[in-house]
């Protein structure tokens, strides 16, 4: 069998003929022009949302948690929802930069700043909700961290809980700091390009004085790649950790062993979702649609229907699970899942999640921004109900019937969930503002080898 | 203030495209200079292997690292599990290791990413902001994508006409002298 040689021609990476000055045109261009009047009114919006935040973030903390939906056998509501939702999207961010990295995948250079910065932003999102809704945030900082104390008391470590804050926090730290050494040699051009003393100054001392010397640059490929083989690891364990949290108690409907894999897929999923909802309007707002091609999207496309499909058989895993373990609870669950008094919520899941993304099959919607937008979106909504009908639908009718109750979220929680989105979307505005969208050197690299002259392994 | 003296400490060949940059590179090797070094707007493939290279210690200084921290990982839940407050909960063992294994996998991984992000700093030499190349504008130009070779005046071979002369016969034709204020002077580029 013989395969055909234009299957395996790697596809395009910028659809103009596009020269190393042009390129940094092309990409420093947008942060060195003044913000137009459309980011002006992007960031005054969401700046807004992060304002309800705030508001909704004070009446939690003055007048306490009682101010949000969770009643009793509901313990965990839109706080748990909403953190596993932030931190699911951080991962194609993650799996962007390094896993795609060690495979040698060219095209992740266009979208990887970007989606690093999404994975960051997520991070910082994901953290508020754990901290707020232990009721006391201040404190919250002495029941999580191990630190020594006089009362000789210390953490769980056999906890799932406990081994979230470690998880967590390691991910978040060396997500920044994968993503600042990326930035390093980019922040050096902005820097040499700026015009104004001031802004020389900041690049200047952002980018640490880095003088693309070629002793610096053998340490900095190796280093980078250890930081693509750490986060490798490190992303899978992240979601896995966050599903322990369920899947190590007793609930029915949480207590199963496919939860792990299950997540990262999800997460996966739904992140690249959320990069594709992002960069298209990225893209088009700084025009950068020959470094961010319609090969970008179609890719992104299929990342998203192959784990489309691996959330869909885990759905029905579930199931099979449930009846085949002949568990009462188990069984029970699973049937008030899809026919309870959620049955509205498990379906718009199954359906955004598992039906919609077939569409991505027509090589049309994948290469058509504008036909795939509405899919992503829907992935995106699935993607936060699948997280609301795991916690909410496990636990709203728990062993003992008179104890059964039905969640609603109040206004605070609404606020807050819809605050959050303010905060991550004002970070990325500023970040689109402030530094460079796109890994400049890396698509150097690319650019570079295209023309037939030697480009480094970075990349 | 006086006019502050200024000293050559270098001369910088200037190329147009990585592939006779790394030709020159390997003449500069062959000529036996030890310092000196290029420079480039992004990674140049074998370049290394033109200079000369030795391979980074990163990858030992992060897994020496990580192991640190895997060893730290046991300390801090066995230490304070089963030693400094050991309570025993359902009969389970007090160093219960197999319900660490995940706080041991992210303090490897915490402690080697840490390392590898100090490495850069420390072998890539950076948080010197000052450098004559800066001052010269000739950095400008390499992120603006050019390629430089910069021979050091420190290195003993060093006289500057052999050094132009090497360079000339690298196929460069933008040379220049890398002129340094003694006033900031700490002899490296």
């Amino acid at each position: 069998m013989s395969a055909n040689p234009s299957l395996l021609a790697p596809a395009a990476l910028t659809t103009e003929e596009v020269d190393l000055r042009r390129l940094d045109r092309d990409i420093y261009g947008p942060m060195e022009a003044f913000p137009t009047y459309r980011w002006w009114a992007a960031i005054l919006l969401t700046g807004g949302l992060a304002g309800i935040f705030v508001v909704c973030l004070a009446v939690t903390v003055l007048r306490g948690i009682g101010t949000w939906g969770n009643n009793v056998p509901v313990g965990w509501g839109w706080a748990i929802v909403n953190f596993v939702f932030w931190v699911g999207i951080g991962h194609a961010g993650t799996l962007i930069s390094a896993i795609l990295f060690l495979f040698r995948q060219r095209w992740r250079t266009g979208i990887a700043r970007f989606a690093e910065a999404m994975t960051i932003f997520a991070v910082i999102c994901a953290m508020q909700f754990p901290l707020i809704h232990t009721g006391r945030p201040w404190l919250a900082m002495f029941w999580l961290i191990p630190y020594p104390n006089d009362m000789g008391v210390y953490q769980n470590f056999r906890s799932p809980l406990e081994w979230d804050v470690f998880a967590v926090s390691t991910y978040g730290l060396v997500s920044l700091m994968f993503w600042y050494t990326g930035l390093i040699p980019d922040l050096a051009t902005a820097r040499d390009r700026a015009g104004h003393w001031f802004r020389k100054f900041v690049y200047g001392i952002l980018s640490l004085g880095w003088r693309g010397s070629n002793r610096a640059w053998s340490h900095y490929e190796k280093a980078y790649l250890l930081f693509a083989g750490l986060s490798t690891p490190l992303v899978l364990s992240v979601h896995s950790i966050v599903s322990f949290d369920f899947a190590v108690s007793v609930i029915p409907g949480w207590h199963t062993t496919i939860f792990p894999p299950y997540f990262v897929a999800g997460a996966i999923f739904s992140g690249f979702a959320m990069v594709a909802t992002l960069i298209i309007i990225m893209r088009k707002m700084f025009r950068l649609q020959h470094l961010i091609t319609d090969n970008h999207l179609e890719l992104m496309n299929k990342i998203i229907i192959a784990t489309s499909m691996m959330v869909g058989y885990s759905y029905a895993m579930e199931f099979f699970t449930a009846w085949y373990s002949g568990v009462a609870y188990e069984r029970y669950v699973f049937l008030n899942r899809a026919l309870g008094p959620y049955a509205w919520a498990y379906w718009t899941m199954a359906i955004c999640n598992v039906l919609v993304p077939q569409l991505l099959w027509f090589k049309k919607i994948r290469r058509t921004a504008l036909l795939m937008y509405p899919i992503v979106i829907l992935v995106n909504v699935g993607m936060w109900f699948e997280r609301f009908v795991i916690v909410v639908t496990s636990l709203h009718r728990d062993f003992l019937p008179t104890s059964w109750d039905y969640f609603r979220p109040s206004l605070i929680d609404i606020g807050l969930f819809v605050g959050s989105w303010g905060i991550f979307l004002t970070l990325l505005l500023l970040f689109c503002r402030f530094l460079p969208t796109i890994a400049a050197t890396e698509v150097k690299v690319v650019v570079a080898e295209s023309h037939g002259s030697h480009g480094g392994q970075h990349g | 203030m006086a006019e502050p003296s200024a000293k050559t400490v270098g001369l910088v060949g200037l190329y147009d495209d990585p592939a006779t940059l790394q030709r020159a590179a390997a003449r500069v090797r062959e000529a036996g200079y030890t310092k000196w070094d290029c420079h480039t707007p992004y990674p140049v493939h074998g370049l290394d292997r033109a200079m000369g290279l030795k391979a980074s210690p990163v990858p030992a200084v992060a897994l020496t690292a990580g192991f640190f921290g895997l060893l730290a990982a046991i300390v801090l839940t066995g230490g304070l599990s089963a030693i400094h407050y050991p309570i025993r909960i359902g009969g389970k063992p007090l160093f219960s290791w197999p319900a660490f294994v995940p706080i041991y996998f992210e303090l490897f991984v915490l402690f080697a990413a840490l390392a590898i992000m100090g490495s850069i700093i420390v072998f890539c030499r950076l948080g010197r902001w000052h450098s004559p190349l800066h001052d010269s504008g000739i950095m400008k130009e390499i992120t603006g994508a050019r390629f430089a070779i910069v021979l050091e005046a420190a290195d003993e071979r060093f006289s500057e006409q052999d050094a132009r002369a090497l360079l000339e016969e690298t196929g460069c034709h933008d040379i220049r002298p890398l002129v340094q204020h003694e006033e900031k002077d700490d002899a490296i580029i």
